[in-house]
């Protein structure tokens, strides 16, 4: 097994500043772009609906966590857990043992092809940020032929003020493989803190992938996390994007798939309150053809809060007979609430099947008004009714623990507003 | 049991009820008729809590209590049911999770221990029996996809299951066909007792003959204008409602 899990101590900061656990031959692509490149504002594209301001106007540092025990941080009791603090792996809170099939890797363990593959770094500063400065991460691999029994969760967890916290952590799903992931992304005594995360994917042939996201940051934390996913062919991989909490937070899901007969589902709720703003930004990229994608996105935004849905489905020239589902539904509980929904299907085959619609809408107030004419509080007539919109989104994370936990917040969030 | 006096309401300015009277004792049934514009919605309306109407003038007193200052929850925690005219359809809120969740609250407000999941699902067979309401039906969406017939007799099945001391029926025989009117009324009538009571608010005699009432009132231009014995309502039948536009107009 490899040495990162025999390392007793994190790694701290030196006193010139802190090694970045990329190659070398990476890491000066992303000075080269690093070094002429600006935030993007509201004029790029990409980045029409959220201001970065609050980000590139502050200064982040890396910071030594003092975190000693992350009970309260799982979401999974029994489980193979990876734990980062502030971005730096920690081998002593992390599982000792682990499945034979799990095989774990520091990044410079593993053919290096596959480290940042598929993750640009032209024009795109977060992704050159996180390549230039990522303290912590680990490669797992799950061997061809198995079906891991317990899931695999990866808990990040930030502490500290403006504290800058960088990982690139990579998954590969052998051939015939499956497995299920569960990642969070929690705060501790935590404010401002910056948390730039990729994630790189890779999707073996006729593997299984399933992976549960959760964000759970508090309301003053900034968190920008990218998934690029590749995947081969006869494959099925789901994601489940979960955002309960968070100051800033901007999800990046990136998939390719480029072999025939894959299921590709993703799927996500976001709850905000107060002056949240959360913005997810996906991309399923149908390279080849006979392939089948679903896309279920729902948003629960209340006060001041922002939210951002922007689905880019790709079907190229020679991807026939492509079935591609995109829905995107709102609910506005206040007046100032405000969501930017964006569907965008770029279709260049001619034999496909595909859809997308979103819905920006209030709760029905007649429903509330019947639910409380029989005796419920309006509180509890407007919980019953949100759950009730959300839970086709929640129906598609498998593991109880973890629809247990996101049941539970959004209770807290209900226990919590007016 | 309830005691409205001089009750005036509008709605965006304009007055609807105009000093309306009525008093209902438990045991009773009374049937509320009258031409439409007259006011009988807006009155289940007002007594349900919405907030879209405006009460001007007068009370409602409801076993001792002012039901107008009461919060739509609350009335139905003291015992008030309306089975609406038009049950709003609610995807993803099961029928039975919801009653259970409403049975409870209720029971919070009144000190009561909650109910057990065994003692409520005998209570949903029960209850659902009554109105030939297949148990599918009771565990699906509240009114997702139901006929009209099945929406109204979801009424009667949450009216039993909730047991009130007055439900007021908004034109529970609109769109039904006379079979289904048969197993609504029939559901009405075998709740009936003693110590409960019905506001039976109706344009067509035919539901009467089904739920015979103890008091017919006629509702016309905000306020009762007659009131009488169920053949009253015969009355109506036979000479429509110019009888009274002429006999009560200003």
């Amino acid at each position: 097994m490899s040495e990162l899990l025999n390392s007793t101590e994190i790694k701290l900061i030196n006193a010139n500043g802190f090694e970045g656990v990329l190659n070398n031959s990476l890491k000066e692509k992303a000075s080269e772009v690093l070094e002429n490149i600006k935030f993007p504002t509201t004029r790029t594209e990409a980045w029409k609906y959220t201001r970065l301001g609050k980000i590139s106007k502050n200064q982040f540092d890396v910071k030594n966590p003092t975190l000693n025990s992350i009970e309260e941080f799982k979401i999974v009791g029994n489980a193979y857990t990876f734990v980062f603090l502030n971005g730096f792996f920690s081998p002593e809170l992390s599982s000792k043992e682990f499945d034979k099939n799990i095989t774990v890797n520091s990044l410079s363990e593993i053919d290096q092809q596959y480290l940042g593959k598929n993750v640009k770094l032209d024009n795109e500063i977060f992704n050159s940020l996180n390549t230039q400065f990522s303290t912590g991460g680990v490669a797992i691999t799950i061997k061809k032929n198995s079906i891991i029994d317990l899931p695999i969760q990866i808990l990040h967890i930030t502490e500290g003020t403006k504290t800058s916290s960088t990982t690139r952590n990579i998954i590969i799903a052998e051939d015939n493989s499956q497995s299920n992931f569960i990642e969070a992304f929690h705060s501790f005594n935590a404010e401002n803190t910056l948390e730039n995360s990729i994630t790189e994917v890779f999707v073996g042939k006729n593997s299984h992938l399933h992976i549960d996201k959760v964000q759970v940051q508090n309301e003053t934390c900034y968190h920008i996390s990218t998934e690029q996913v590749e995947q081969d062919k006869d494959s099925t991989f789901t994601i489940n994007t979960i955002t309960l909490n968070g100051g800033l937070v901007r999800n990046n899901l990136n998939i390719d798939v480029k072999g025939e007969n894959c299921t590709t589902n993703l799927n996500g709720v976001y709850q905000l309150k107060g002056n949240q703003h959360v913005d997810n930004h996906t991309v399923v990229d149908h390279l080849v053809p006979n392939c089948e994608s679903n896309e279920l996105y729902k948003g629960i935004i209340d006060e001041k809060s922002t939210a951002v849905f922007n689905g880019k489905v790709f079907v190229r020239r020679d991807a026939q007979k492509i079935n591609a589902f995109q829905s995107n539904g709102n609910v506005l509980l206040s007046d100032d609430a405000t969501v930017n929904s964006k569907p965008e299907l770029e279709i260049y085959a001619d034999d496909v099947k595909c859809s997308h619609g979103s819905t920006t809408g209030q709760l029905d107030e007649e429903a509330v008004f019947y639910l409380r004419a029989r005796g419920l509080s309006e509180k509890s007539a407007r919980k019953l009714i949100v759950s009730a919109f959300i839970n086709d989104v929640i129906e598609k994370i498998n593991n109880e623990e973890v629809v247990h936990y996101v049941q539970q917040k959004i209770e807290e969030r209900f226990s919590t507003t007016k | 049991m309830i005691s409205i006096k001089n009750l005036h309401a509008s709605i965006d300015g304009k007055e609807i009820l105009k000093g309306l009277n009525l008093e209902v004792k438990a045991g009773e049934v009374h049937a509320i008729m009258g031409p439409n514009g007259a006011g009988k919605s807006t009155l289940a309306s007002i007594l349900a809590g919405r907030e879209e109407y405006e009460v001007t003038e007068g009370s409602v007193d409801f076993d001792g209590k002012d039901l107008l200052d009461l919060e739509t929850e609350d009335r139905a925690r003291e015992g008030l049911f309306l089975a609406f005219q038009y049950p709003v359809e609610i995807p993803g809120v099961s029928n039975i999770n919801f009653l259970r969740a409403a049975l409870n609250e209720i029971r919070e407000y009144k000190g009561e221990e909650q109910v057990s999941a065994k003692d409520f699902m005998t209570m949903v067979r029960e209850k659902s029996a009554l109105v030939e309401l297949d148990s599918k039906l009771a565990s699906r969406s509240v009114n997702e996809g139901f006929s009209g017939g099945e929406k109204k007799r979801n009424e009667i099945f949450q009216m039993a299951m909730l047991n009130p001391k007055l439900s007021i029926l908004d034109e529970t025989d609109s769109g039904l066909d006379i079979d289904a009117l048969r197993i609504v009324a029939n559901g009405v009538n075998k709740l009936k007792t003693k110590d409960n009571a019905s506001i039976v608010i109706t344009h067509y005699q035919r539901l009467l003959d089904y739920i015979v009432p103890d008091f017919v009132h006629v509702l016309y231009d905000g306020k009762i204008v007659k009131t009488g014995p169920k053949e009253l309502a015969l009355e109506l039948e036979e000479k429509g409602y110019d009888w009274i536009k002429e006999e009560f107009s200003i």
